[in-house]
């Protein structure tokens, strides 16, 4: 199985590197772009094929270590 | 017998050896370099989590420290009452590790900052700043690129009630201005305590100007005041 977590700042907390790339989007001439928050991507190769037991490993490694919960939220998905 | 200190090193710390100069300058002796390995080191009076790039600060500044042998120690010797003070990227480890609240995000601008700035001492009733006048704006460097403090508004609100801000960027003049923040961090904060006072993380580099032939002794107070109390 393979989990897919996107770690990124929760709403509300300063994105610097985000509105720098919104900037340079708008400064390429892309319209419309109206925010960009940016973030991380982490796959993980996981033994096993127990979804719900992995969705909650994920969870724990999220909590632990991948993100900060302070200023991060994470989404977890798994896949084959 | 001085006052018994210990550095924890960890690979990318780059500041170790400076405080550990400035803690011997006030201390009259050596601190115990600890390496990140060691689950275990002498008993000691006050614990100093140095400057620098801890694990190439991967994933996030601090985020890897949390989880070496030394620092379950650290943590556990903090929250026994242990004073430990975290400089730099030894403040990010410290919010890594639930020691203090809030986290320190890129600076706002996305600069790297590398300059002296001027601190308030917002709280001078502590083992760490008691040296200090509230009055009189000190002149500190910084050094860093993820310096930018965050804390919820609740955390913030509490910070101030309970005297847990420990130092704000200022202008020469001593006053909390827009342009005196070199990092974007919210209410100017550059340093923050635990409740109980007994943990204090700040960006800024008070062992950088601790001597003045590097220029500045406006962070030898802290070193000092940490004798007196501690002694």
């Amino acid at each position: 199985m393979k989990a897919k977590v996107h770690v990124t700042l929760k709403p509300g907390v300063l994105d610097p590197q985000g509105k720098a790339v919104e900037g340079a989007l708008a400064a390429l001439g892309f319209a419309g772009v109206e925010s960009v928050r940016q973030g991380k991507f982490l796959e993980i190769e996981l033994a096993g094929d127990d979804r719900d037991a992995a969705e909650r490993q994920v969870a724990e490694m999220c909590e632990k270590l991948l993100a900060n919960t302070v200023i991060e939220k994470y989404d977890v998905e798994i896949g084959d | 017998m001085g006052l018994r200190s210990a550095v924890i090193v960890f690979p990318g710390s780059n500041c170790d050896r400076d405080v550990a100069v400035a803690l011997e300058q006030s201390t009259g002796q050596a601190p115990a370099m600890v390496w990140h390995k060691e689950s275990d080191f002498p008993e000691v009076d006050l614990m100093v989590l140095p400057g620098g790039f801890s694990y190439g600060d991967y994933l996030r500044c601090g985020a890897m420290a949390v989880h070496s042998p030394v620092t379950r120690e650290v943590k556990r010797r903090a929250e026994a009452g242990v004073p430990t003070l975290g400089i730099c990227n030894g403040f990010q480890v410290l919010t890594e590790m639930g020691l203090l609240p809030g986290a320190l995000l890129r600076n706002a601008d996305l600069d790297f900052v590398c300059r002296d700035v001027h601190l308030r001492v917002e709280n001078t009733q502590t083992l760490f700043t008691h040296r200090y006048a509230s009055d009189q704006p000190i002149r500190i460097p910084v050094a860093h690129h993820d310096g930018n403090y965050y804390a919820d508004e609740t955390t913030l609100d509490a910070l101030a009630d309970n005297g847990q801000i420990a130092f704000r960027y200022v202008d020469e003049e001593g006053e909390v201005t827009s342009g005196a923040n070199p990092n974007g961090s919210l209410k100017n904060i550059a340093g923050v305590f635990n409740a109980s006072k007994t943990v204090l993380g700040l960006m800024p580099h008070p062992e950088r100007l601790s001597d003045p032939q590097l220029g500045g002794n406006d962070g030898r107070p802290l070193f000092d005041g940490l004798v007196e109390a501690l002694q």
